[in-house]
């Protein structure tokens, strides 16, 4: 009987840590192309459809920026949270929660109007993302609760809580009964890049900006350090003098600031106004772009136009081929399913076991029986 | 092959080779051990000790040679075909389950089904006869550190096996215990069971052992009798060369020199159910000195580290002093910006970060000391500043690398530990605490790192040394202070110390010992 076994390097290995990508993009590709197949397309087809027409043309290049923005925003966030060893998985909620906060001054006092609204507005947006944040944080810190289970759980209150607030008190009074607020003022809407060519927004720039400056931060000052220690071994992060606690603190505040700030871009960029719903699942999906990116700020900006492509690939399959657009979850599903397990690929190597193999037994601890 | 011996080989070992990468970690080693005989092996660290006995107990595939068990050749494929055989193995690092019974614990590795009654019955019927009595009802978590190895010692001795591996067995016993180990394995030997023992320390190897065969990078360079060598000479065929003995100039003018560091009723609670509580210590370490804490593993000396290294703060802000002010209150950092500086027990996930390179390694414990030379203003890292500081303490402790800067995980534990003092003393902190400073470090490392300790002190500072190596504490200090169950008696200066004044007191025979035995009882 053949079987595989995982065996330990002795290190990591830098060569898989590139290409584990890769390998799990192209897997997705061959999984892909069999669920075409199955779904009666075919696969060459599908995929010209949903990955190149898509980026045809300058405009939707646009398009894929505006995509592209949140996801980035947020996943260089996460990716702190992620190296330090802390679980944020509820983005989603800090970016609905940075939508409202931000959007307090264009909906309760649309009368104040000038070039102090939108730096204000993105401030707000940054600010309800972090205190969302906080509370996970907080429950983490005083009472050792799981912050993946707390955070996840936030987001559909935060879902919620919009739901209610654009029903009921900031709906738009002249808005026949549509659960929306009013239009947001001109000085409270994001300016377009360049409005001749296309629809990206600054909240792109944000987006280049966070992540330049968390890669400063992780790879050149004190503080990426200590995310780094603490993340790794966090004895050694405690006999270095670094605080778990307050680094839950900065992890989750950091990381929920930049997802505010990703909400209220999109609200006062791409949408113009609160509705019901205001994010097509960019908290979640950009937990996919974090790992794809090898939490790496800068490999997160292209694992970030990637993920942003598997939307507008959706909305055209579902146009020109007439299959449900929940195919661009099935996408983003499988890159991360097939990064995690490529992954495997760094820390260990695979060996063929020929048979008549002996079985093995675990030797306890031989490892440091020096 | 029949070697100048008369007894049966039990075991024979041919030309084993076990290669790493380009690494020859054993190089056509040949082994022979007799029946009924006690065996060392000997061999400094990185030697290829480990590398060998793994291959022996069937965790390492040898990549060529033979092993011959009872004249037969055979295949050692996995440990439970060498448990088949008849090899045991009793590992430096024991693997029990504290919330566990010892015979819980013991029927977990039988694993035969046999109910835990009937195991504790025979392991208790089994440690009396071999003279080390066990309670097969306690709970791991409740036995010291000697006792836990005689349920690793039963457990192996309950599958009757012809030769016995130990590794390092002493490392974690009182020199009593240790004798008592002693007994019990030249009485196996009378039973005709065959032992090869590892250890680094010369004394017993020559006291306990018939034969020695020793390593160096790998090879073989020679058998022997230890009785009939000295400690220096043994340790000549270990090494290559002579070791530089340690030299400790008297220390003068102690009493009247300033204290830098004060522990004044420093108490503790368990931080968990397995931990030591500290009990009313109280230590002074002058300019000039070095004090070393004796004692067996487990009986809080880990707890009095975190606690005067401040990654445990105390309520007392006076409870733990540094240069004559108050730091109790204060966190590691802030105790190393007054002087400080700690090197922990434990190298890989405490003393350093195992995946991390070595100069990261060293801005873990000196990013706030060094005034502005690793950390610069705003917060950013000077690279190249820490680089060359690292290869600065790399170069003056002469640590063995693979790569210019390696992550921690890559050197061997003897090499990264030189590193990690090396950090520590190149700041030339005031007030050094150390935990274990050379173990299972090489000996010429050891008598390195013991002998630069010395000088800190020499130069002025008060250097405490925690240790369960009663030879490096007598070579080291000025006085021994013991550590038992959480309590620390009163230093004993080194004139008057010797080796049985401290093991009674390690056994804990000391009175504040004696009250609390009567409490509990």
């Amino acid at each position: 009987m053949m079987r595989l076994e995982l065996v330990k390097r002795p290190q990591r290995s830098a060569l898989f840590s590139v290409l584990s990508p890769f390998i799990a993009f192209a897997l997705t590709m061959i999984a892909g192309a069999v669920l075409f197949a199955l779904l009666g397309v075919n696969p060459f087809n599908a995929f010209n459809v949903y990955f190149f027409q898509p980026i045809s043309e300058v405009w939707q290049l646009h398009e894929l920026a505006i995509k592209a923005a949140p996801l980035i925003l947020i996943a260089v966030g996460l990716s702190v949270c992620y190296k330090a060893n802390i679980w944020n998985i509820g983005a989603e909620g800090q970016f609905i929660l940075g939508g409202i906060f931000g959007s307090i001054i264009p909906v309760l006092f649309p009368e104040f109007e000038g070039p102090l609204v939108l730096p204000l507005m993105l401030l707000l947006g940054m600010v309800g993302g972090a205190l969302y944040a906080a509370i996970p944080a907080l429950l983490k810190t005083r009472f050792s609760t799981n912050e993946i289970l707390t955070s996840l759980m936030l987001v559909y209150v935060a879902q919620l809580f919009l739901d209610w607030l654009v029903r009921g008190p900031w709906r738009d009074p002249q808005g026949h009964g549509f659960p929306q607020t009013i239009q947001f003022g001109d000085s409270a809407i994001l300016p377009e890049l360049m409005p001749d060519a296309g629809r990206a927004n600054w909240g792109f720039v944000f987006a280049l900006v966070a992540a330049i400056g968390i890669w400063l931060m992780m790879s050149r000052m004190l503080k990426g350090f200590e995310v780094r220690v603490l993340g790794s071994s966090p004895r050694a992060g405690r006999f270095a003098g670094f605080g778990f606690n307050r680094m839950v603190f900065f992890t989750f505040l950091l990381s929920g600031a930049l997802a505010g700030l990703a909400g209220i871009s999109e609200v006062s960029g791409a949408i113009g106004q609160l509705q019901p719903v205001i994010s097509p699942g960019y908290g979640f999906t950009a937990i996919i772009v974090a790992f794809l990116g090898r939490l790496n700020p800068l490999g997160i900006v292209a694992a970030g136009l990637v993920l942003a492509l598997t939307y507008l690939g959706g909305e055209a399959v579902q146009s020109a081929l007439g299959i449900s657009d929940k195919v661009a979850r099935v996408f983003q599903g499988m890159l991360l399913f097939f990064v995690l397990g490529c992954d495997t690929l760094i820390h260990y190597r695979i060996r063929l076991i020929g048979f008549a193999a002996p079985k093995l037994e675990a030797a306890p601890k031989l490892e440091e029986a020096r | 092959m029949s070697a100048n011996h008369d007894r049966a080989n039990l075991l024979e070992v041919r030309s084993l080779t076990k290669v790493f990468g380009t690494l020859t970690a054993c190089d056509h080693i040949d082994l022979n051990i007799a029946k009924g005989e006690i065996h060392a092996l000997l061999g400094e660290n990185g030697a290829g000790k480990s590398t060998l006995v793994k291959m022996l107990f069937g965790s390492l595939e040898p990549n060529s040679g033979e092993i011959f068990w009872d004249g037969k050749a055979v295949k050692i494929t996995s440990p439970g075909v060498a448990k088949k055989l008849g090899i045991g193995m009793v590992f430096q690092h024991f693997s029990l389950f504290e919330a566990l019974t010892a015979a819980e614990n013991i029927a977990l590795s039988l694993n035969d089904g046999s109910p835990i009654s009937a195991i504790a019955a025979k392991a208790r019927a089994l440690s009396y006869s071999y003279g080390l009595p066990l309670d097969p009802e306690t709970l791991v978590g409740d036995l010291s550190v000697g006792e836990r190895q005689r349920i690793e010692i039963i457990r192996c001795l309950l599958q009757t096996p012809q030769l016995i591996i130990l590794d390092e067995p002493t490392s974690v016993l009182t020199p009593q215990e240790a004798d008592k180990l002693f007994e019990t394995l030249e009485r196996l030997r009378a039973e005709g069971k065959s032992i090869l023992y590892i250890s680094h320390r010369l004394e017993e190897v020559k006291r306990i052992c018939d034969r020695a065969t020793v390593l160096r990078h790998g090879k073989v360079v020679g058998h022997c009798n230890p009785r009939q060598e000295t400690a220096a000479s043994l340790a000549r065929m270990m090494v290559g060369n002579e070791i530089k003995a340690v030299v400790r100039a008297p220390a003068e003018g102690i009493e009247t020199a300033p204290a830098l560091l004060e522990i004044r009723g420093l108490t503790r609670k368990p931080a968990t159910p397995f931990a030591i509580p500290l009990k009313n210590i109280n230590l002074t370490v002058r300019a000039g000195e070095v004090i070393g804490i004796a004692g067996v593993a487990g009986n809080g000396q880990g707890e009095l580290f975190e606690s005067v290294s401040g990654e445990v703060l105390q309520q007392d802000p006076g409870a733990v002093r540094i240069r004559g002010k108050d730091a109790g209150g204060l966190p590691i950092t802030g105790r190393r910006l007054m002087g400080a500086a700690f090197v922990p027990e434990e190298r890989l996930g405490h003393g350093a970060a195992p995946r991390m390179k070595l100069s990261e390694n060293l801005l873990l414990s000196r990013h706030a000391t060094d005034g502005k030379s690793f950390v610069g203003s705003g917060g950013m890292v000077k690279n190249a500043s820490v680089y060359s500081a690292a290869q600065r303490i790399i170069a003056a402790m002469d640590v063995r690398k693979s790569a210019p800067d390696p992550e921690a995980a890559a050197l061997s534990g003897g090499n990264l530990q030189k590193f990690i003092v090396g950090r520590e003393l190149d700041r030339k902190p005031s007030v050094l605490i150390v935990n274990q400073p050379t173990w299972g470090v090489d000996a010429g490392a050891a008598a390195h790192i013991r002998q630069a300790l010395i000088e800190l002190a020499r130069s002025g500072s008060a250097v405490l040394v925690i240790s369960q190596d009663l030879d490096e504490l007598f070579e080291l200090s000025d006085a021994i202070a013991v550590m038992h169950n959480g309590q620390l008696s009163a230093p004993l200066p080194i004139a008057e110390a010797t080796f049985e004044k401290i093991g009674l007191l390690m056994g804990g025979a000391e009175p504040g010992h004696a009250e609390h035995t009567m409490e509990t009882a």
